[in-house]
Parts: structure tokens; sequence; C-alpha cells
């Protein structure tokens, strides 16, 4: 099975609930079990929040673009930003990093993404923008043989 | 979904029972209103998750703010009552090291010696 969608929406923070049931809608007719579901809501959660409060500093004139494929049994999502981008993205992956400390973020943010995926991938571009692109292979759901 | 809170005083122990979900577009309110109830008579206090459906790093970073806050005023902080999903977060973040759990709300509000 193949399939493709693309949203692209306000960079507000009512969005990023927005965000991620739409992707949960979109990736439903994986069958995917209740621990991946909520996986892939963590993790679109994630780099959306990312986009809107660090890419764009709560600006809400900035553009989020979430991006989906469907290969098979594998998803390779995208989250793109047009903002401030990433100096140093070593420092920034970092456990318990975070930039923004007076927002009382925990800086767990691209750790929580490493684990829950795959694949894992930072693209940035110090004033163009961040691409955070995740894959995941979900698992047979077994009953669909029985 | 969204997130919806009720706080409730016993004795000097402040109690949060959150339900829905928890994110960022959610989280400054959460705080604002918590910080609120944080006011005299209070020492520690008890969360209770268990009708927290979704969280993600927003939420560790309320926690961590107001265990922070209840720690300066040399009481404890409690989670009771964590789901399998919210349970991974903590684990992952290390949250467990610092924060104390319990399986339940009056576990926990006996922990903090409230009279049940
Ligand atoms: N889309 C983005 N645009 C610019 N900077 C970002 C973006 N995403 C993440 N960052 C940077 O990476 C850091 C770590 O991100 P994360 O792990 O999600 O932690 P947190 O969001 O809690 O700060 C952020 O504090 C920020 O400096
Ligand atoms: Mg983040």
């Amino acid at each position: 099975m193949s399939n493709h969608m693309r949203v692209e929406f306000a960079a507000k923070s009512e969005n990023e609930s927005f965000a991620r049931v739409t992707v949960a809608a979109f990736i439903a007719q994986l069958d995917p079990t209740v621990e991946e579901m909520t996986e892939i809501k963590t993790v679109v959660s994630e780099a959306v929040t990312n986009a809107i409060i660090h890419g764009y500093e709560q600006n809400e004139e900035g553009i989020v673009l979430v991006e989906c494929f469907i290969e098979n049994q594998e998803i390779s999502l995208t989250i793109q930003d047009f903002g401030n981008g990433i100096a140093n993205v070593e420092e920034a992956i970092q456990p318990m990093y975070t930039s923004k400390p007076e927002l009382e973020r925990s800086g767990m943010g691209f750790t929580i993404m490493e684990n829950f995926m795959d694949q894992f991938e930072i693209e940035s571009i110090p004033h163009q923008g961040t691409t955070v692109k995740l894959r995941k292979k979900f698992l047979k759901n077994q009953s669909a043989y029985n | 979904m969204s997130l919806t809170y009720e706080f409730e005083q016993k004795e000097n122990v402040l109690l949060v029972r959150l339900t829905g979900e928890l994110d960022h577009h959610e989280a400054e309110q959460l705080k604002n209103d918590w910080q609120l109830y944080l006011r005299e008579g209070v020492k520690h206090v008890v969360v209770n998750l268990e009708n927290l459906h979704f969280m993600d790093s927003s939420g560790l970073g309320v926690f961590l703010g107001r265990y922070k806050e209840v720690k300066e005023l040399n009481g404890e902080m409690v989670i009771c009552a964590i789901n399998y999903d919210v349970n991974r977060l903590f684990e992952l973040s290390g949250l467990f090291k610092i924060i104390d759990t319990e399986d339940s709300e009056d576990a926990a509000l006996a922990r903090l010696g409230v009279a049940l």
C-alpha cells in the first residue's frame, strides 16, 4: 500500500492538537496498535510545538507543514517550518537541552522523537528553517491474517 | 479533546486532578491557574493523572516547574495514577528519579499525612 498526505497550518498553539489528530486519522489505515498510535501523536506534537515556539517564537504568521507518506507498513513524517533554524543541531538534540528554560521547556522533545521512531533526521539552516524527518515501520497486525 | 482540571485543598495538601490532553497549548494556562493555588496553607501537592489521556514533553516541564516551587515551600509532590503512556515519558526523562509516585490518590494523600 502507498499513500500520501500534506497539510499546512498557521503556527498557533491551538493547531498542535489539530496536527496530531490529523496524522493519527491518516495512519489509522495501517491498523496501528494503541502504543504505535500514541507514539506517532506524541512525536507530531513535539515537532509541531518546536516549530511554533522555537522556529517562529510564537509569531502566529508562521506556516507549519506536515507531510506523511505510507509505503507498505512504513510511514515517513516530515514536519517543516521556515523560521529561525538551529545553529547547533548537535547541542539541540542533547537530552534536557533547551534554549527556552524560561518557558518551562523540558528539553526532552528530540529525545522523545528519537526514542519513539526508528529513524530521525534534522535538516536546519539558520534564518531559513528546520525540517524534521521521522520514519517508523509498523508491526503487521496479526489479526489481519486470521 | 482539550484539558480540564480541578483543584482541591485537603489540609495542607493541594490536590490537582487533570483530565484530557496536556500539550504546550494547555500548559501555560494550567501553570498560571496552578500557581494561584500554591498559596498560604499549602505545603504539599498531589497530582492525579488517572484521566490524563495524552501528554507530551510540555507536561514534563509543567510538573518540573511546580516541583521546584513545592520544594521551595519545603513540601513534597506526589504524582499518582500514572497510565502506561505517561509512564513512558516519565521514564525517558528521568522524572521518576526526583518525583515520588503512588498508584492511587488515597495512597498519595496518606503518604503526605492526610487523614482519609
Ligand atoms: N523547529 C525548531 N526551530 C528552531 N529551533 C529548534 C526547533 N526545534 C528545536 N529547536 C531547538 O532545539 C532545542 C531542543 O528541542 P527539544 O528537545 O524539543 O526541547 P524543548 O522544546 O523543550 O526546548 C530547543 O530548545 C531549540 O533551541
Ligand atoms: Mg520541544
